[in-house]
């Protein structure tokens, strides 16, 4: 039996992807369409007669007129325009059911694509909570398509619409469509403003609850206090809670790197297997714990409804700055990792603004320097109090505020020379406030953590490979100094001498480039530590005696800027599909990098001599 | 008068868009704005007094003082 293709539409808060989830449950998988930078879900179910339904998960929007990378997507997609998929067999258009007054014209927008269409009236039950009641069989006789109400997130909520679906399905194979006039969007709201009027036998006030809320989260002086109390507990949840389960990881790649050597015989397949493949993408399993955090975090507020409110807290500070509100998402997420920060920029919707959001994401302070700034503090930073504070501590917490501070300043500058332009608008729906469902909030972290896992894993692994090889060989190299990456390691010092960086920094710098923590393990091999990474209280102490205190401190200040790290060039290469922005991102921070450290070296050596 | 222009708990009717905003009008009619809409300011943003959040009939939308200035509005 053929597979019927339906794509899901909606708004942004009308509950599509928790239907999407309860749909489809965990056989959602990402497509990818060739020669666009999409990611859409699609899932299939089986309806109770046996229908299979390929389902897809199209990017809400409120109608067709398209202005995000998002927006342009979805309506890609609809139009059948996206290279090698035709359009769908038929539109399940969601609509949340409290707001049909606000949003039913989308609905006589989506018929004008003479496709099938099937209403949903989703999140009925809290509607009803509220007091809404609606006259769904004139509403139906009205638009002249199948509508059915739902509560998405259970399953009896979704019965009626499987089966309403069932009894459509043969009509829609058919393509018994409608095409409805194109009309202007002025006349369309005027018809479905009539309409609701018709159909909506009781509307009450709005929801009192988020009334309630927002009293105090949009307060001009307790919303930005609850801001700032969610964002640190936010960062310390991702800091101390996840050290345990790092911790764990790194103990479990290293026992199975000591289990492998046991098990294949030494030599050089040995060596690829465990330092190769076990110890590269054990350096980025170590940071799923960050990550798992910080997204339980970012998709607790998002299904809360919070996240909308803070980003429009934040819009005329970002605005200043030469972002809007909309930036927020994209730059929190890149304290965990650039690359889900510079895909979640996709919702920005203006190109400006997107790309100015991702090419300062990466001066957030991801977790991948971590290893580096806890190696070099503990080792030369004296863990001695100032005040009340650990100077250490202190240290680390000005890294992150040059990030911070770092990219407002590129952020301004690039709005001024090369993304020159008025400030975009800013349109933004404030849901009312929801109970997260579990159900949907796990299916949601899974998509979000393999995602990562995927992409950060396979480029990690073959750089990780190439790597290994580089410093393993030739084989007559007696030490890391004659291997490949010496070699490249003794070309590049003369480039990092005058920053203070002996070859040994620069020979680790080679193996860096892939990940940013690998330095540290590479470091490691350098000064002939066991372990590397693991071992970081190992390698203070022959860096104490190599490297001077202002070597320390400019290295330090290189990390702070300098792009390396594969995974977040390849991300941003995909998502501008520009090499110019690309060799732009890179080239920028490289020379921010070098100026930072060379500045950092000279003024701290004038100083301390 | 315009929307921008409106203090916090009126309650006013859209009369109409600005000529000239064809995208930004585009916008917000999609987002739903529409002739004879209800809404009323209810939260000011922390900075300068902006973003403005509107409760339009029954759902909420953040808008900038220069997007408000295209809809014109009278007090009911």
């Amino acid at each position: 039996m053929s597979v019927l293709r339906l794509a899901l539409v909606g708004a942004p808060n009308s509950g599509k992807s928790t239907l999407f989830n309860g749909l489809t449950g965990r056989r959602a998988k990402v497509a990818n369409y060739a020669g666009v930078t999409v990611e859409t879900l699609t899932g299939r179910f089986l309806t109770p007669l046996g229908h299979t339904i390929e389902l897809i998960d199209v990017p809400g929007i409120y109608g067709l007129n398209a202005q995000s990378t998002d927006e342009k997507i979805a309506l890609s997609l609809l139009q059948g325009n996206l290279e090698g998929t035709a359009a769908p067999d038929g539109l399940i258009v969601l609509l949340d059911a409290s707001n049909i007054r606000t949003h039913l014209h989308s609905v006589l927008q989506m018929k004008t694509l003479g496709l099938p269409i099937m209403v949903v009236l989703n999140m009925m039950d809290l509607a009803e909570r509220d007091g809404v009641r609606i006259d769904l069989e004139k509403l139906e006789d009205s638009l002249g398509v199948p509508v059915v109400t739902a509560c998405a997130a259970r399953k009896a909520g979704r019965a009626d619409l499987v089966s309403c679906l069932d009894q459509q399905i043969d009509q829609w194979k058919a393509r018994a469509s409608i095409h409805a006039p194109e009309d202007d969007l002025k006349a369309l709201q005027k018809r479905a403003r009539a309409l609701a009027s018709e159909v909506i036998l009781h509307e009450p006030a709005m929801n009192n609850f988020t009334r309630q809320v927002d009293q105090y989260v949009l307060h001009p002086v307790a919303g930005p206090v609850i801001l700032l109390g969610i964002l640190f507990c936010l960062f310390q949840a991702v800091f101390s809670l996840s050290g345990p389960f790092m911790g764990a990881i790194e103990q479990g790649a290293a026992w199975l790197g000591a289990s492998v050597e046991g098990i294949i015989p030494t030599g050089w397949f040995q060596d690829l297997i465990v330092d190769g493949v076990i110890a590269g993408v054990g350096s980025v399993l170590v940071f799923l714990p960050q990550i798992i955090i910080l997204f339980t975090f970012i998709l607790l507020l998002e299904a809360s409804g919070y996240l909308a409110r803070a980003a429009v807290m934040v819009d005329e500070l970002m605005l200043k700055v030469g972002l809007n509100g909309r930036a927020f998402i994209p730059l929190l997420s890149s304290f965990a990792c650039a690359v889900p920060g510079i895909m979640a920029a996709r919702t920005i919707n203006n190109e400006r603004d997107r790309l100015t959001t991702i090419l300062v994401a990466p001066l957030m302070t991801c977790s991948a320097r971590l290893p580096i700034y806890t190696l070099i503090i503990a080792a030369f930073i004296p863990p001695e109090k100032v005040g009340i504070f650990n100077q250490q501590g202190l240290v680390m917490f000005g890294l992150y505020v040059i990030g911070i501070i770092s990219a407002v300043l590129v952020a301004f500058v690039l709005k001024r020379t090369v993304m020159q332009g008025g400030p975009q608008a800013l349109i933004m729906e404030l849901p009312s406030y929801k109970l997260p469902h579990a159900r949907d909030f796990f299916i949601n972290l899974w998509v979000k953590v393999s995602a990562f896992l995927r992409r950060a894993g396979t480029i990690i692994l073959a750089t990780s490979i190439a790597l290994w090889f580089l410093a393993s060989y030739p084989s007559s190299a007696a030490s890391l100094r004659d291997s490949y990456a010496g070699q490249i390691g003794a070309l590049l010092e003369k480039i990092l001498a005058p920053i203070g960086f002996n070859l040994e920094i620069a020979i680790a710098l080679v193996p860096g480039m892939a990940a940013r923590e690998v330095a540290v393990g590479a470091l490691g091999t350098v000064y002939a530590v066991q372990g590397g990474e693991d071992n970081v209280a190992g390698l203070a102490a022959p860096l104490q005696s190599a490297w001077s205190l202002p070597t320390a401190l400019a290295l330090l200040a290189w990390y702070v800027f300098a792009p390396q790290c594969f995974a977040t060039l390849a991300t941003t290469k995909r998502e501008t599909n520009s090499w110019k922005w690309t060799g732009f991102m890179f080239g920028y921070l490289m020379t921010l990098a070098y100026v930072a450290a060379g500045l950092t070296y000279h003024i701290s050596r004038y100083f301390l001599n | 008068m315009t929307l921008d222009k409106v203090e916090k708990l009126q309650i006013t009717r859209v009369l109409g868009f600005a000529e000239g905003n064809e995208d930004l009008v585009a916008r917000l009619r999609e987002i739903g704005f529409a002739e004879e809409d209800e809404v009323e300011l209810l939260y000011r943003g922390p900075l300068g007094r902006k973003p403005l959040c509107f409760r339009l009939n029954r759902t909420m939308v953040a808008l900038r003082p220069d997007e408000a200035r295209v809809i014109e509005v009278e007090l009911v």
